[in-house]
């Protein structure tokens, strides 16, 4: 420790890189009229009787914290929304816990079962904010890479190949970011088997379950014997276009829950209270909404998938999330990005930044109006050409 | 939905989108969607396609009116007898039959004030079958047809996010 510097960042800081994405952000927000394939949240607003939920509960001074879990009623209507939609069927009293974003349910999973040293099995490419998680809770990293051939779906095979047999925990996230992949209840039954026979615990991330375009969402938590061994974790960013309120969940066995709120309540105290107003409106009024989103999102996927595959631009048939995640037409998935932000001033994401298996590949958002996605796809042929 | 219901939503969301992106997006061949044009084109179920304009930022002035209508009936004229006069007037922009305490809803379109008025009392207004006519001028435009005319939302979320 240097004298002129008495503050030292610890180890478990500094071990942990900025994120990837950060580098094209910056690249991004120096040219203007960019248009951004790279963004990671919806173009929608929040339905407007949601908003207004939120503005009538500061009307009515309505600025406290809530219970430490959540308001009662919103843990009730998550529930009962959670049994409607995909049969998770939860104690809104001790199973379910409401967080500022699913981001932070899942750092309270980390911190509250992770132990120093345990393995936590990443399946990747993924939302990059689990491997610092799992880091912060001083776990070990095993990154699961999934494969294009497989379309980017978790198998046991996958899992044997890195060694997850002695992982603690597995953490997923279907349907995907970065890719757009979806399991289906027969794939997930595979990742299911090896979990029980192997004893893991899985944190299911289905932030994107309203995202599905083909058939139906299954969660892994449904499937036999996995109910009791499954933290699943949703919220109201994508399906409501919330993200900036930050209000998300967790369910899962009362002692996992417990532990997270343990922890919830020492850090966070309540999710913020306002968003949870605007959330309990949210589920309650605004499915039509929801409905309507997802049309347009599955348009733009149509839409997307279309246009590269006229370009000759390899691109699995992504079935969720609001990402397709094409090859890249150049070896360099880096300068690739590079060139295009430059020449033609459209911005993705190289897949890499999402960690292993997303090699050669680009993530491409589509939550972005149908104009811009149609520019953004004409200059995108231009420059392959 | 069929192809022809979610062409028809996607023609009212944007009229000029291209039947290539119509298809592209629908999933289906270029050809099914031309075809599905033609059909509602044909079986009157798409009536036109017109643009939704802010004419003040035209800088042009258009003066309209809203027109509450009653009517009287007898034996020989029903409400589709005066429509079918009503509706022949350039004037008269939209024309609907409405329920409540009068009967036609009427909206005028002139090149003043003072033409608008004088259509209402000298084309309107003196149709033996009408009884009154209360004329409101629109002042101001805030939404048409779904489309929202203030300075709108801009996207202000970061360029690139996880």
């Amino acid at each position: 420790m240097s004298e002129d510097e008495p503050i030292t960042v610890s180890e478990r800081v500094r071990s942990v890189p900025p994120s990837g994405i950060r580098r094209f952000f910056e690249l991004a927000e120096e040219m203007d009229d960019v248009v951004s394939l790279g963004v990671g949240e919806p173009d929608f607003t929040a339905p407007w009787r949601a908003r207004q939920a939120a503005i009538e509960s500061l009307e009515r001074g309505q600025t406290s914290y809530t219970a430490n879990r959540g308001k009662r009623e919103l843990r009730e209507a998550i529930a009962a929304d959670c049994e409607a939609r995909y049969g998770l069927d939860y104690d809104p009293d001790d199973e379910v816990l409401v967080t500022a974003g699913a981001s932070e349910a899942i750092d309270l999973a980390f911190r509250a079962l992770v132990d120093p040293g345990d393995t936590v099995a990443v399946a990747q490419p993924s939302y990059v904010s689990y491997v610092p998680g799992v880091v912060f809770a001083d776990g070990e990293v095993l990154s699961v890479p999934t494969r294009a051939e497989d379309e980017f779906v978790l198998t046991p095979e996958a899992l044997s190949s890195v060694g997850a047999e002695g992982a603690d925990l597995l953490v997923m996230c279907y349907p995907n970011n970065p890719t757009g992949a979806t399991m289906d209840r027969e794939q997930l039954a595979e990742v299911a088997a090896f979990a029980r026979e192997h004893d893991l615990v899985v944190l299911s991330d289905e932030i994107y379950s309203e995202l599905t375009y083909e058939g139906e969402h299954t969660s892994i938590a449904t499937l036999p014997g996995m109910r009791e061994r499954t933290v699943v974790f949703n919220g109201f960013s994508k399906a409501y276009a919330m993200t900036g309120l930050r209000l998300g969940y967790a369910l899962g066995p009362a002692s996992a829950i417990g532990a997270m709120n343990r922890v919830h309540q020492y850090t966070m105290l309540s999710a913020p209270t306002t968003a949870q107003h605007a959330a309990l409106t949210a589920i309650e009024e605004c499915g039509d909404e929801v409905v309507e989103m997802r049309r347009q999102y599955d348009r733009r996927r149509q839409f997307v998938l279309a246009r590269f595959e006229e370009m000759g631009i390899d691109c699995f048939e992504a079935t969720g999330a609001f990402y397709v995640f094409p090859e890249c037409p150049w070896d360099d998935t880096d300068a690739f990005a590079e060139a295009l932000l430059d020449a033609e001033s459209v911005a993705m994401v190289p897949g890499d930044a999402f960690g292993a298996g997303g090699e050669d590949h680009l993530r491409v958002s589509y939550a972005t109006g149908f104009d811009d996605l149609r520019t953004a796809m004409d200059r995108i042929e231009r420059f392959v050409e | 939905m069929d192809t022809q219901r979610e062409v028809l939503d996607l023609l009212c969301e944007n009229a000029r989108v291209e039947t290539a992106d119509i298809a592209r997006q629908l999933g289906v061949a270029e050809e099914e969607v031309a075809a599905a044009v033609d059909a509602l084109e044909a079986d009157g179920s798409v009536r036109g396609y017109q643009a939704v304009v802010d004419w003040e930022a035209v800088g042009e002035e258009r003066v309209r009116a809203f027109v509450e209508c009653n009517v009287t009936l007898d034996r020989e004229t029903g409400y589709d007898d005066i429509a079918g006069r009503l509706v022949k007037f350039d004037e008269v922009r939209t024309l609907r039959l409405v329920s409540g305490d009068y009967d036609f809803a009427l909206t005028v379109e002139g090149e003043s004030m003072s033409a608008v008025s004088r259509f209402v009392s000298e084309q309107v207004a003196p149709v033996p079958e009408v009884t009154q006519t209360v004329t409101h001028f629109i002042m101001e435009s805030y939404k048409e047809a779904g489309i929202e005319f203030g300075d709108g939302h801009d996207d202000d979320r970061l360029s690139v996010t996880p």
